[in-house]
Order: C-alpha cells, then sequence, then structure tokens
C-alpha cells in the first residue's frame, strides 16, 4: 500500500479530479494548504502599495492507494495538472504500513479499495 | 401663515420627501452589493463589489452628462434632445428643484445598471463592465425612461409604471439575461450532460442584509415616487403595498420551494420577497391592499420557477437577477392592466374590476415593446464589447478568482478559502 500526497496549483483541482475519475480513482482527501518552491511567489497591491505574497496557496491532496493503482494514480495527476511551467507541483509517493476502515473494521488492501 | 408661505412650505416639505426618496434608494446599492456579494464565491467578491461601487459612479456620470437630458428634456417621443449637464432646464413638476429631482433619478437609474452585475458575476472582465455601466445609464436606461416618464409615446398612450416594474426592473433584469446569455455559463456550473451543478453563495449572513436592505430602500423607491406628500393617503398606500408584497412573495417562494425540493431554502425565500417589491412596484399607487397580496404572491412562486426555467435552459444567473427583475418587472407591469383602479389615477379600470383588457393591452405594448429596445441594444453592447476588447475572462483566471485576477487584492485577506470551488 502506497500514500500518494501531491501539491499541485488550486486552479488545477478540478482537472485533476477529472483525470482521477477517468482512472477510476473515485477516494482522495483535499486540504488546502500554503508553500513555496520555484515560483517565489506572485504581486498582490492594497492601496496602492505592491507586497511580495512569498507562500501561495496550494492545495494538497491525499490518496491511499494499492500498489496495481500508484502508477495510474500518479499519471491521472500530471496529466490534470501539468502546464510545463515552474509552480505546477510535486507528487510524494510514501510507504503506507497499514490502513483501517472504522465502519468495519477491516484492515489492508481491502480496507483501501 | 400668507399664502406665499404656505406654498413654500409644501415645495420645501416635498422636496425633503423627494431626497429622503432619493437617499433611500442610494442605499439599495449597498443592498444590491451585498446580496450579490453573498450569492457568490468568495474569490471573486472583491470584484462584484467594485463592479458595485463603480457602476453608481458610472452612473453618477453618464446620468448627469447625457442621461438626463435623453430622458427628461424637451425632444420627441422617442428621446429627449436637450439639456446636456443639465444646462438650461427648468424645475421638475410639482416644483421640485431640478437637482432634488435629478439625483433622485439618478439612483434609479444606478439601481438598472447594477442588477445586470449579479446576473453576469463571476466571469465578466472588469474594464468590460465599466464600459456597460456608462452606456446603459447615459443612452439605454434614459430612453426607456423617456418613453414612459419623460412624455415620451408609451406614456401619450396611457401605459403607467409608477414606479419602475419597467422602466428600472424590465430593463436591468433583460440587460442581465442578454448579458448572462452572450458570455455563457460559469466553468463548472453545468455538467457535460447538462445537468445544473450547485456553486454555492459564499456568505447567507451578508445577502440576508442586503436583502433587508433592499427592502428598506423600497419604501423610498415607491413611495418617494409621488414626489409629494400630499395629505399623506397615498404615501401611506404604497407604504402598505409596498410591505405586504414584499412579505408575501418571501412567504410564497419559500413554500413553493419547500414543497418541491423538501427545504425551506433561505435564499430562494429572500428572491422572493424581492420578487414581490419588483413586481409592487409598476402598480403600488394603483391597487388595493388585496391585489397587492396575490401581487407579491404570484411575484414569489414566479421567481422560484424562473429560476428552475433557467436552469433547464443551462442560462446561468448566479444571483436570479433576470427571474426576479426581469419576470416579475413584467409580472408588476401587466398587474396595473388586471388590478388597477381608474380612481387611484390610471386611465381605465383593470380587468379584474371592469372585465375591459384595455388597460392591460396597454401594459403588454408598453412591456413588450421596451423588452425588445433592451434586447436588441444590449445585444449590440455586449457583442462590441466581446469584438473589441472581449467580455470574458480566461478559463485560469475564472477557476483562480477575479480577485486576484482583475483586482491584484482579496476580500478576505489572510483568511483561508477555499479558492478551488
Amino acid at each position: 500500500m502506497k500514500l500518494v500526497v501531491a501539491y499541485i496549483q488550486p486552479h488545477k483541482l478540478k482537472d485533476v479530479k477529472q483525470a482521477l475519475y477517468k482512472a477510476q480513482v473515485y477516494k482522495m482527501s483535499v486540504t488546502n494548504a500554503l508553500g513555496c518552491g520555484e515560483q517565489h511567489g506572485y504581486k498582490e497591491s492594497y492601496r496602492g502599495i505592491k507586497f511580495e505574497v512569498n507562500l501561495l496557496k496550494k492545495v494538497r491532496l491525499e490518496i491511499a492507494v494499492n500498489e496495481d493503482f500508484v502508477e495510474k494514480t500518479v499519471n491521472a495527476i500530471i496529466e490534470g495538472a501539468k502546464t510545463g511551467q515552474i509552480g505546477d507541483g510535486k507528487i510524494f509517493v510514501l510507504e503506507l504500513p497499514e490502513c483501517i476502515r472504522i465502519r468495519t473494521g477491516e484492515k489492508g488492501k481491502k480496507a483501501i479499495g | 401663515m400668507e399664502i406665499g408661505n404656505i406654498t413654500n412650505f409644501i415645495q420645501g416639505l416635498n422636496t425633503v420627501w423627494v431626497l429622503l426618496g432619493a437617499f433611500l434608494v442610494f442605499f439599495m446599492q449597498a443592498g444590491f452589493g451585498m446580496i450579490e456579494a453573498g450569492f457568490i464565491r468568495a474569490k471573486n467578491t472583491c470584484n462584484i463589489l467594485t463592479k458595485n461601487f463603480l457602476d453608481f459612479c458610472m452612473a453618477s456620470l453618464g446620468f448627469f452628462m447625457i442621461g438626463y437630458a435623453l430622458m427628461f428634456g424637451d425632444g420627441n417621443g422617442f428621446t429627449g434632445l436637450k439639456g446636456w449637464c443639465l444646462l438650461g432646464l427648468k424645475p421638475a413638476a410639482n416644483g421640485i428643484p431640478l437637482y432634488a429631482f435629478w439625483l433622485f433619478q439618478a439612483a434609479f437609474c444606478g439601481a438598472a445598471a447594477t442588477i445586470v452585475a449579479g446576473g453576469m458575476a463571476e466571469r465578466m472582465k472588469f474594464p468590460a463592465y465599466l464600459i456597460y455601466s456608462f452606456l446603459i445609464s447615459a443612452f439605454i436606461y434614459p430612453v426607456i425612461g423617456h418613453w414612459i416618464w419623460g412624455g415620451g409615446w408609451l406614456s401619450n398612450m396611457g401605459f403607467a409604471d409608477f414606479a419602475g416594474s419597467t422602466v428600472v426592473h424590465t430593463v436591468g433584469g433583460f440587460a442581465a439575461l442578454v448579458g448572462t446569455s452572450v458570455l455563457k455559463p460559469r466553468e463548472g456550473k453545468y455538467a457535460a450532460d447538462g445537468k445544473p451543478n450547485v456553486i454555492a453563495g459564499h456568505n447567507i449572513p451578508l445577502a440576508s442584509l442586503g436583502v433587508f436592505i433592499l427592502w428598506f430602500g423600497w419604501f423610498g423607491f415607491n413611495a418617494g415616487s409621488t414626489l409629494s406628500v400630499g395629505d399623506g393617503s397615498l404615501i401611506g398606500r404604497i407604504a402598505i403595498n409596498t410591505n405586504i408584497a414584499a412579505a408575501i412573495g418571501g412567504i410564497i417562494a419559500m413554500v413553493t420551494v419547500w414543497k418541491r425540493f423538501g427545504k425551506p431554502d433561505l435564499s430562494m425565500a429572500m428572491n422572493g420577497a424581492l420578487a414581490g417589491l419588483v413586481a409592487i412596484t409598476a402598480p403600488c399607487a394603483y391597487v388595493e391592499p388585496w391585489a397587492a397580496v396575490v401581487i407579491g404572491g404570484i411575484g414569489g412562486y414566479i421567481v422560484v420557477r424562473g429560476v428552475e426555467l433557467l436552469d433547464k435552459l443551462q442560462i446561468d444567473d448566479p444571483v436570479g437577477a433576470f427571474p426576479v427583475h426581469g419576470m416579475c418587472g413584467v409580472w408588476g407591469t401587466l398587474c396595473i392592466g388586471i388590478f388597477g383602479k381608474a380612481s387611484l389615477g390610471i386611465p381605465n379600470n383593470g380587468f379584474a374590476y371592469s372585465g375591459n383588457p384595455m388597460q392591460l393591452g396597454i401594459q403588454i405594448v408598453g412591456s413588450v415593446s421596451t423588452i425588445a429596445f433592451v434586447v436588441v441594444s444590449m445585444s449590440i453592447v455586449f457583442k462590441l464589447i466581446d469584438l473589441t476588447m472581449g467580455l470574458r475572462i480566461g478559463r485560469e483566471e475564472e477557476l483562480r478568482g477575479l480577485d486576484i485576477g482583475e483586482h491584484g487584492m482579496e476580500a478576505y485577506g489572510g483568511f483561508q478559502i477555499f479558492s478551488t470551488m
């Protein structure tokens, strides 16, 4: 079992969700996140004064999958989030030692699917 | 007191009344701003409020330089042609000073302009909106106003619209319909199979405050349109009719939505109260309070079904501007021909009293010709803007939100909001 964690541009969430849906990945958690990477922020202005916003709004996706779904999930995220420009985001794939479904007490692969 | 003094006193009192109306109608601008902001997403709030703010500024300018002359200046049956920048004009009817009357009318003009912002919310370019708001208040609204209130051909025919169901609301509502049709729906509003998705408003308390501000301001809108205090009986009648229509509109819209969808949806109940207000605007001076119950109630029903109809047709009107102002504006206008009483100041008794469809026929002619003029002229305006500077923002900016894209600032700086929805 793996945990796929991805940070993407907020305005790409719609496209990523669509790509995941096409790849038959229906389960995910989404949270707002702030972060910075290669993009180095953007400019806002308030009452005539420009200021740099360093921490950019990002969206964090967490998707727990069985091994045979890792590739598909990662590809779908790339398909939805990629523009080819800096700031597109990153994907991390982590080992997931255990997964328990609260409702039934099922564990492991069955609990994820 | 001497006679001269009494005349002066009455004129002063009437002027205070008109200005009080003007101030109340001006405050409705805040109501429109709050309800529009509340019914859209957080990421576009700065944008809608900027539009709401600037359209009153643009309307004031346009209506001062050009609009008032077209609406109330001497001219022909189609348009006025004298009094650019208010130069060389005399006091208005009733001896109300020109400047007081102008302010009252300018506030109405601003209301017509701002109705459109809601219908075209969340995807229209800001510079395009500035141009549009100047054009509607300098040219389109005043021409219709001249037909009906400025001694034009419709008023000569006996067409009646006491406080503006046609002049303000039909104009604003149909302009919004044209605009939102040209713009196309917001990203994600309709699924590929045509089913409408919910794009929920982000602040219902703000919207609710907006509705109460509008309701409050409407007492000035309708009762102020008498332009005189008189012995008080007419403004009393108008005030009660206005209140009753709003209340029943809210109740019926709530019951309708409750019955059809299982829950008493507050946003729809609030739209219903506005629908009742729009509907009673034209007939408020000419009908009995029992008729106001019927007029407002049917307005509340129309608005719910109107919202459903637009979704069926895949026309995306984020705040319900067309069902409230367009549909109920027409309904209210026709009500004069149904429930109006000749003894209260219209040329013919309404259908319900006399069985004579004369007044109803005149009202239909007025409504239809107004709609035709607005649809044609606004289509030209929006198409021209679309071809030259572009009407709609890009997809990425729409997803990111217009606050950052158009204005470089946020409505809720420091708060964490879901700009992804």
